[in-house]
């Protein structure tokens, strides 16, 4: 009898139960894991204290991302430069000797792999399909991009994991998002998960695993599919999938701790085997026809606040929720705007194009590739650009991208997760609006008092070209 | 993990829909390396309003919070837990919580009581005059008003919080199991079990 037909997740999950206890939790196998300087120390702390051990120190890859000034690292000289805020430089220091002392692979601020955990990842090959990932933050659901199960975690998580290799997980529900037809011109990555949590809400996926279906991931390249898992978690599902094939392969092959020789065989034989069996089951589908799809913003200070750049500032009356009514008129309130404003209309002074969601080397050249030859906007004072990793950096500055990011008025910076949640000192001035590519538009994220717009690296060149936010289909040639 | 019973005292009735971490504890209060102190940092940006909920000494050191749906979504930090537990919050009411703040809340020893919107409701008017009385063992929450609801919890959360137990050890003992299954994937998925070397 044929065995029944199973989700890419449930084989995923399978694969990694040890046990399962009576009420349905499970013991479940962790491959991989990243740690990075903020949600970490307490944990190591906890193991000093209770005088225990990490279980797997092999499976377990470090680097600091988001408390690294994005500033010059080094001095003329090569010299290490010391962190200005103390509390940063505490912070980075204690993840140092936590390495150190228990044995884990590290990439110092200064490595030149040093970069985003979410980036550092998959461009290592640490990242693998079929693997279980975590690390103690939300956006780890980007590894899903190349079919590995990925979810943020908090730090007594991280302790439990690096004690005992394993979680104590209940298992998710499954949650099907496919988009039926293609994508128009222009319409990136970016565009479609904006819209999908447009569609879900930042509830609409908790307690579920989303797998996203369709020819259009088909034909998406690895980085499109690591941003649209990143923000998973933005629709409230702690991961998202996306099956491995065979540019999730060709994409893998030959990274620096991806399987070698026979073993990639091996593995590349199994990965085959994840893919959702036809016939299998999910607990919920939501479908979306990717021809409605046009260039997407926020509005308000919640990721599902998303309009296409061709509309207007909704009315809270709008809303049949009264508590969503309520929460559109603080969100606008707080973002200073007008219902009915056009989008469009919106001038902004700060552009930030980075973030694990958006700072790979395809989202740097398609800013790049708006912004060759212009330059932005007077009203635009701050303009950075901070590459994910700095791999990707050296890969810009070789394509001669950082010419044309300098010579548009940005500043081109060092790696790190830096304005996307401004524990560094790269902060949007109170008041001030941000067209950013990162992930999150909650108050005070970007900094106190910043106004964020969420929207795709070449959306936020058109804005920093206009001084406006801006349909980048609009902008003709340069 | 210090065990809970019984939670009985005033509740903040905050109410608040898709409260996010970020609002629970802001970024800046990330730096630390310790889990304590962070309850001064807890709601900051709500905390600028004057006549917040927080700093009404009505109250002061209440071990309740009520929220709306949705409750602590966004980013995984567990800070969040900690500033509640560091403002004496050992319980949260609402409709509904994200995953990860959930499951944070738990392994620090804080009750996460999920009930629909309208009992939550009531809740929030009760609390803003009477104590609430959450009995953990009989999976419910009641008011001196004779209201009377019944909450959900899985049965292990449950027996942890009633023993205060370290989820980290109870896992150590069921290392035999870990060795086999890591035995077994050297074997089936080679190239996952070879790690990376330090």
């Amino acid at each position: 009898m044929a065995s029944k037909p199973r989700t890419l997740y449930e084989k995923i999950w399978n694969a990694h139960v040890i046990e399962r206890r009576e009420d349905g939790t499970c013991l479940v196998y962790i491959d991989r894991h990243l740690v990075h300087e903020v949600t970490s120390p307490q944990a190591f702390e906890a193991l000093r204290i209770a005088g225990r051990k990490l279980r797997r120190p092999d499976l377990t890859l470090a680097v600091p991302d988001h408390n690294v000034p994005t500033t010059a690292r080094v001095d003329d000289a090569g010299n290490q430069l010391p962190i200005a805020d103390p509390q940063s430089a505490a912070q980075l220091a204690a993840l140092e000797k936590n390495v150190a002392d228990f044995g884990i692979r590290y990439f110092d601020a200064v490595a030149p792999q040093q970069g985003i955990v979410h980036v550092v990842g998959p461009e290592q090959g640490f990242s693998l399909p079929g693997a279980t990932i975590v690390c103690g933050d939300s956006h780890t659901a980007a590894h899903g991009g190349v079919g590995a199960l990925a979810f943020g975690i908090g730090t007594s998580e991280v302790e439990h994991v690096l004690a005992t290799q394993t979680l104590l997980l209940s298992p998710s529900k499954t949650m099907e998002v496919r988009v039926e037809g293609e994508l128009g011109p222009g319409i990136t990555s970016k565009d479609l998960i904006l819209h999908i949590i447009g569609v879900i809400g930042t509830a609409g996926g908790t307690g579920y695993v989303i797998e996203y279906r369709g020819r259009v991931f088909d034909e998406m390249s690895v980085e499109g599919r690591l941003t649209v898992c990143n923000m998973s978690i933005e629709g409230g599902a702690r991961a998202g999938l996306i099956a491995p094939d065979e540019t999730t392969f060709a994409y893998l092959k030959g990274r620096p701790m991806a399987p070698q020789g026979a073993d990639w065989d091996a593995a590349v034989a199994w990965w085959r085997t994840l893919a959702t069996d036809p016939g299998a089951s999910f607990d919920k589908t939501v479908v979306i026809d990717a021809a409605d799809i046009e260039p997407c913003v926020t509005w308000g200070t919640s990721p599902e606040d998303v309009v296409a750049i061709g509309g207007a500032v909704p009315s809270p009356e709008s809303f049949a929720d009264p508590s969503k009514r309520e929460a559109a008129q603080k969100s606008l309130d707080y973002m200073g705007l007008e219902p009915g404003t056009r989008m469009a209309d919106i001038p902004v002074e700060n552009i930030f194009i980075g973030s694990c969601t958006n700072s790979r080397i395809e989202d740097l050249r398609a800013a790049a590739a708006v912004l060759k030859g212009r330059r932005k906007a007077d009203n635009v004072g701050w303009a950075i650009v901070v590459p994910g990793s700095g791999l990707v950096k050296a890969q810009a500055e070789e394509e001669g991208l950082d010419r044309i990011f300098t010579a548009a008025g940005f500043e081109w910076r060092e790696p790190g997760c830096s304005a996307c949640l401004g524990m560094n000192p790269d902060k949007v001035a109170p008041g001030t609006r941000c067209a950013s590519t990162s992930n999150r538009n909650f108050v005070g994220r970007q900094g106190p008092g910043a106004r964020t717009h969420l929207l795709s690296p070449a959306m936020a060149a058109a804005a920093a070209v206009t001084g406006r936010l801006t349909d980048v289909r609009d902008l003709g040639e340069a | 993990m210090k065990e809970l019973a019984e939670i009985e005292g005033r509740a903040i009735p905050y109410g608040a829909k898709n409260v996010d971490t970020d609002v629970i504890i802001p970024a800046r209060w990330l730096k630390t390396i310790t889990r304590e102190g962070l309850g001064e940092g807890a709601f900051e940006t709500v905390r600028e309003k004057h006549d917040n909920v927080f700093d009404d000494p009505e109250y002061a050191g209440a071990p309740i919070l009520i929220a709306g749906d949705n409750f602590g979504c966004g980013s995984s930090r567990e800070h969040a837990a900690w500033a509640l537990l560091d403002m004496g919050v050992r319980a949260v009411i609402a409709p509904s919580f994200s995953d990860i703040f959930a499951s944070n809340a738990f392994k620090n020893g804080i009750l996460t009581v999920a009930l629909p919107q309208e009992q939550v409701d009531r809740l929030l008017e009760v609390a803003r005059t009477q104590p609430l009385h959450i009995d953990l063992e009989a999976q419910s929450v009641t008011t001196p008003m004779q209201d009377r609801f019944r909450f959900e919890i899985d049965s292990f959360r449950k027996h942890c919080l009633l023993e205060g137990l370290d989820e980290v050890g109870l896992t150590l003992e069921r290392s035999d199991a870990i060795t086999n299954y890591e035995q077994r994937q050297r074997s089936d998925a080679p190239w996952l079990a070879k790690g990376v070397n330090a």
